[in-house]
Formats: C-alpha cells, sequence, structure tokens
C-alpha cells in the first residue's frame, strides 16, 4: 500500500513537472464557444423600444384606430375606458399636481400619472399583451394602441399620428418625478 | 410477534374511519422491524408524512420556510413568481443571444454554455416585495415573508460570456429577456453584469427547475430577483438602460418627498425568526428560537434575539458557515417560563447596517409607497396559552 502510495505520488509530480504549464494556465482571451449571429436572427427577436425612440419599428396608429382594437382586445380586462379593471387600470391622470404616491395607498398608477416614459406603453403592449395572444399584434395596431392609450390619458391630441418619429416626443408629467438609485450606501439607514 | 394483514392495515382502517386516506396511513406497518422494506428506487421520495408544500396564491408561491431547516431551500420548495406562466422549453432548442454594442455578436446553445469554465455558489433570491404588507395573526413565516430562498446556482460567469462577445468601450448597460410569454425584460448595469452576474443553468446540483429558469437564467446575487431574468434568451448591450415596464411601472419606490426611485437593486439585511411562530403552540420550558438572515450587501455578521418585545436583545448562535449573500441560520435558547412575550429579531450585516423597525421605514417612504425593499423587523407573540401568532403592526 505505502508503495503504491509513493509510486503514485512519484508520478504525479513528474507529471506536473512536465505539464505544469498547461495544468494552470490563463484562461484564453476566447474560447471560441458559440457560433456568430446573423443580422436576421437577431431583427428576429430584437424587439425592445429605448426612451430615445431607438428600435421603434416601421407603422403607425392613431387614436380613433386604436379605440376599435381595444374595444376588441383589450377592454375585457383593463374595462371600458381603461379605469374599470378588472386587471391593471390604465387610464387616469389625478392627482393632476405633485407626485403624491407615498402619501395616498389608494392612488392607482396609471399611464397618465405614473409612467415615466411613452416608449414603454409601445413596447410592454407588443410583447406581453393581450396575455391570450402575446406577440400576435402587428406594430401598426400596437402605434394605433399605444395612441389609444396615451389620448384616453390626455396626453396627446385625438388627431395625434404615433409612429417612429412621434412617439419618442410624449412629454410624459410623471418623468420629472423619477429618480435613479438614491440610497446611502450601508451602514446608513437605507429607505 | 406475528404481523398479519390486518396489523399492516391498522393505519389504513383507522384513516378512513377519519376519512382521510393519504398514502403515509395506508401502507405504514405497525412494526417495520417484521416486514421487508421498499427496493431501491431509481429517484427518491420524500418520507410520505412529511411533505411540505409551497403556498400557491395566484402567480406567487412561496417557500414554507416554518417546515424547513438549515440554508438550502430544496429545489422544489424554492419560491416563484411569474407573469405569464412557466414556459416549456426544449433544451436542444434552446440558444442565448447576445448583441448590441459589442464587437461579435453571438448565439450560445445550451452545451456551448456548459463548456465555458462553470461556477458554483450558494446565494439567497429574494422578490423585492417579500413582505405580508397587511397580514393578520395567523400568517405563517412562509406567508409572511416566503419570496426568499437559497440555493447552490452553477453557470458561467456573464463576464466570461462579455468577454467572448467583445463589450465596446461605450457600453455601460445591458437589457436581459426572458422567453416566457411576458418576455419579461429588465436593463442591468454593465458593472454588475461584469463583476458576479451568473448564467446559472444548474440548482442544487442539478439542472435547474423550470419554476427558476429551466434551462438557463440570469443570476445577480443580492439584487432583487424580478433582475435575474429566467429563462434567458437574448442580452443585448447598451449605453442607457431600456426603462422597461418592469422598472418604471413596477419595481420602483415612491418616496414622501414626491419622487420615485427606479434601478433599487441590491437586498438589504433582514432577519425571519421561522420557529417559533404561528402556528406553533408553546409548553413553558426550553425553547430554541430558530431563523434565518441574510442580505445582499455580504456576510450577516451577527442577529439578535429578543424575547421581551424589543427592550432588550441578546447576540443569537450563527450556523457555519456564513455565506455572503445567502441564508444564514441563527438559534438562541430562550426558557418560556409562561406569560405573553414577544419575540422579535435583527440582522445586522458586514457593513454594520442594522434592520430597520416598520415605522424607521415608513417614516421615509411614507404609508403608501411600494411593498418593495421593505425590510422591517418583525415578530411573534407568545400568547400566556403558548399560541404563538404575527405581531401585527400598524401599516401608517
Ligand atoms: C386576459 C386579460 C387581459 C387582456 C385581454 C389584456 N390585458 Fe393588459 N394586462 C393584464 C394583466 C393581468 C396585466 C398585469 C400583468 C403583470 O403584472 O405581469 C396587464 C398589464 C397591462 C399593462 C401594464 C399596466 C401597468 O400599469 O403596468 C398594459 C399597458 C396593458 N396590460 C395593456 C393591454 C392592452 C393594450 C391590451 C389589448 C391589446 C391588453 N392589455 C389586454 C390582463 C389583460
Amino acid at each position: 500500500m505505502r508503495r503504491t502510495a509513493t509510486l503514485w505520488g512519484a508520478t504525479l509530480s513528474v507529471t506536473v513537472a512536465m505539464t505544469g504549464a498547461a495544468l494552470f494556465a490563463q484562461a484564453p482571451a476566447r474560447f471560441g464557444f458559440g457560433r456568430p449571429a446573423t443580422p436576421q436572427e437577431i431583427a428576429a427577436i430584437d424587439s425592445d423600444v429605448m426612451p430615445d425612440g431607438r428600435g421603434l419599428p416601421p407603422g403607425r396608429g392613431t387614436s380613433a384606430e386604436g379605440a376599435v382594437i381595444y374595444a376588441a382586445k383589450c377592454a375585457q380586462c383593463h374595462g371600458k375606458t381603461g379605469t374599470e379593471g378588472p386587471n391593471d387600470i390604465l387610464v387616469g391622470r389625478e392627482p393632476r399636481t405633485g407626485f403624491v404616491f407615498a402619501q395616498n395607498p389608494e392612488l392607482p398608477h396609471t399611464i397618465g400619472n405614473y409612467w415615466p416614459y411613452a416608449t414603454t406603453v409601445f413596447d410592454y403592449v407588443r410583447r406581453a399583451m393581450p396575455p391570450t395572444a402575446p406577440g400576435s399584434l402587428t406594430n401598426d395596431e400596437v402605434y394605433a394602441l399605444t395612441a389609444f392609450l396615451l389620448h384616453a390619458n390626455e396626453l396627446i391630441a385625438a388627431n395625434a399620428v404615433m409612429d417612429q418619429s412621434t412617439l419618442a416626443q410624449v412629454v410624459m408629467p410623471a418623468r420629472q418625478y423619477f429618480v435613479p438609485e438614491s440610497r446611502p450606501a450601508p451602514p446608513k439607514p437605507r429607505p | 410477534m406475528k404481523v398479519t394483514r390486518r396489523d399492516l392495515l391498522a393505519g389504513a382502517a383507522g384513516a378512513v374511519v377519519l376519512g382521510k386516506t393519504t398514502r403515509a396511513q395506508t401502507r405504514t406497518p405497525v412494526d417495520p422491524t417484521k416486514v421487508r422494506g421498499a427496493p431501491t428506487s431509481a429517484m427518491g421520495q420524500r418520507a410520505p408524512t412529511a411533505t411540505p408544500q409551497r403556498l400557491v396564491r395566484g402567480n406567487i408561491s412561496s417557500t414554507p420556510h416554518q417546515d424547513l431547516m438549515g440554508i438550502i431551500t430544496p429545489s422544489d420548495l424554492h419560491f416563484e413568481r411569474h407573469h405569464a406562466g412557466v414556459p416549456e422549453i426544449d433544451p436542444a432548442n434552446y440558444s442565448l443571444l447576445i448583441h448590441g454594442m459589442v464587437d461579435r455578436p453571438m448565439v450560445f446553445s445550451l452545451s456551448d454554455l456548459k463548456r465555458f469554465p462553470s461556477v458554483s455558489r450558494i446565494h439567497f433570491l429574494e422578490c423585492s416585495g417579500n413582505l405580508g404588507r397587511v397580514a393578520g395573526p395567523e400568517t405563517t413565516p412562509g406567508l409572511l415573508a416566503g419570496l426568499t430562498s437559497t440555493s447552490e446556482w452553477t453557470g458561467v460567469k456573464l463576464a466570461t460570456l462579455l468577454k467572448e462577445v467583445g463589450v465596446q468601450p461605450k457600453a455601460t448597460w445591458l437589457l436581459a429577456e426572458g422567453s416566457d410569454a411576458a418576455v419579461l425584460t429588465r436593463s442591468v448595469p454593465m458593472a454588475k453584469a461584469l463583476d458576479d452576474a451568473l448564467i446559472a443553468y444548474g440548482q442544487n446540483g442539478e439542472a435547474i427547475r423550470p419554476e427558476q429558469g429551466y434551462p438557463a437564467r440570469l443570476f445577480l446575487p443580492g439584487w432583487e430577483g424580478n433582475a435575474s431574468v429566467k429563462w434567458l434568451r437574448r442580452i443585448e448591450v447598451s449605453d442607457a438602460p431600456f426603462m422597461t415596464r418592469e422598472e418604471t411601472s413596477k419595481y420602483t419606490e415612491p418616496f414622501a418627498n414626491g419622487t420615485a426611485r427606479m434601478f433599487s437593486f441590491q437586498m438589504d439585511a433582514r432577519s425571519l425568526i421561522t420557529y417559533p411562530a404561528f402556528p406553533n403552540t408553546l409548553a413553558p420550558g426550553w425553547v430554541e428560537i430558530k431563523g434565518i438572515a441574510w442580505t445582499g450587501a455580504g456576510k450577516i455578521r451577527r442577529v439578535e434575539v429578543s424575547t421581551n418585545g424589543g427592550a432588550t436583545w441578546a447576540a443569537a448562535e450563527l450556523q457555519e458557515p456564513v455565506l455572503s449573500m445567502a441564508h444564514t441560520r441563527f438559534r438562541h435558547l430562550w426558557n418560556w417560563t409562561g406569560g405573553e412575550a414577544v419575540i422579535m429579531s435583527r440582522a445586522v450585516d458586514e457593513t454594520g447596517y442594522v434592520q430597520p423597525t416598520r415605522a424607521e421605514l415608513l417614516k421615509l417612504r411614507g404609508p403608501g409607497t411600494a411593498i418593495y425593499h421593505m425590510n422591517p423587523i418583525t415578530g411573534w407573540v407568545v400568547q400566556a396559552t403558548g399560541k404563538v401568532i404575527y405581531k401585527q403592526e400598524p401599516w401608517g
């Protein structure tokens, strides 16, 4: 037993001496695993929209067009006018001044009073709504629904056309109240 | 003693009388030394008489902390929160695309991900909305704070993949996107991605569970659970946050000063007594108060326990190993001599941060504030009868 162990130890030290460089190699700059992505496959799933409008697709829609789609595909869950529920309340501008959500737990958070960016409406509706058929809406339909929801929240005119250039221009009242992470580093109290 | 079939089935008869026919009762022999046991099996099962369950409420299920020991949450009891159900994904068709501000946009299959150097780390994952805000006296630890669980996560460091694709110097954020029916998206700062973020495909020694993101998910140690996007299919590298619905309409905290905070990622120190708690009943005598503590800031340094409603505090014993950003078990021996008592715990993390009271938090946050990132000290009332109930506190 002992001899075997010694022998094994000797063999091991020789092996280490010979291949030490390989055993303790630095990670390479690149492993070369995976394959290059083609522009087509990126385009096929790259659907996100940024606040400055980057990522918005071609297409257009108005509130009047959106109202028809909303009644058919959204109203059953969000209410006839977007205020009735049963699911998330989408429409409402109260309170018209200030940002008193911390003081008033009853205040619903809506697109009109709480959402800081209009582009988020387009991005979210296109990816997730309606939950019964997510990803089924055309870009024109999503522009139209976004126009409908923004107009219902008194954020754009009735005849405004939402498209690649206009949507990112819409000013959201809540925008000014949003601040990035501001907690002091621990151990300070961090509300 | 001769074991008859009647003896073997005695349990069954009793069960029928009670109207409960569980597998355990129908098959348990009266004397297990007199019957040959079950054969070996390809997959073990829990003892039929010890089967804790997650508490399911809509699209949330919580970890039953009152039923658990140690620091690892059994994978099938890890909490769930999803926005459009648990997707069924064929691992052979799975791929992760990384593109945007990178030199080489790439696609990685699951087997590609597994070829890269791997790491395993034990970390908690906590939903940032992990407090029963208006909890009644009959609240269990799992109902109060069951949206935190600890697993050993195995995967490839996101930094390794970002090196592979060549992140461009101007990149500061990335978008992580899931392949569930919500196609959930969150923005993640590049600094975290390059620090300790993982693309995890393993959980507690086996493939990650479907509810936790099979076949692969983003995992951001110590950060709010929603940002650790499950069923990860795409990462887009960029120079600004994307302002997705989950980081604007949701997961933001309104403040009493008329602002709302975005991107508050780190979970702060918290502790939870898991025994005694509702629905336990105590008998006078020695009680081992047990619980878990955790912090996104690193390690738990100390947990203090009070058995007199916060008048005095004593240091609890911490069970080794105390791991960074993982549940840490604490224990405190207490001789309950009868009479009503309020037991509480408070965590102190390695920075010296002390878990706050609810009143301290609400003063700064305002009563209408969101439930996100609320980590107050909580407690249990041991009534004179020995019955233990949740110590209710007003919200505002
Ligand atoms: C079957 C019910 C249902 C239908 C139909 C439906 N929604 Fe929704 N919607 C929901 C639910 C549930 C949520 C919340 C999802 C979550 O939190 O993950 C939601 C969330 C939203 C939100 C985000 C709300 C917020 O405050 O964060 C918007 C915007 C929205 N839906 C728009 C639409 C539009 C537009 C349609 C029609 C195309 C639609 N929904 C159809 C159920 C529905």
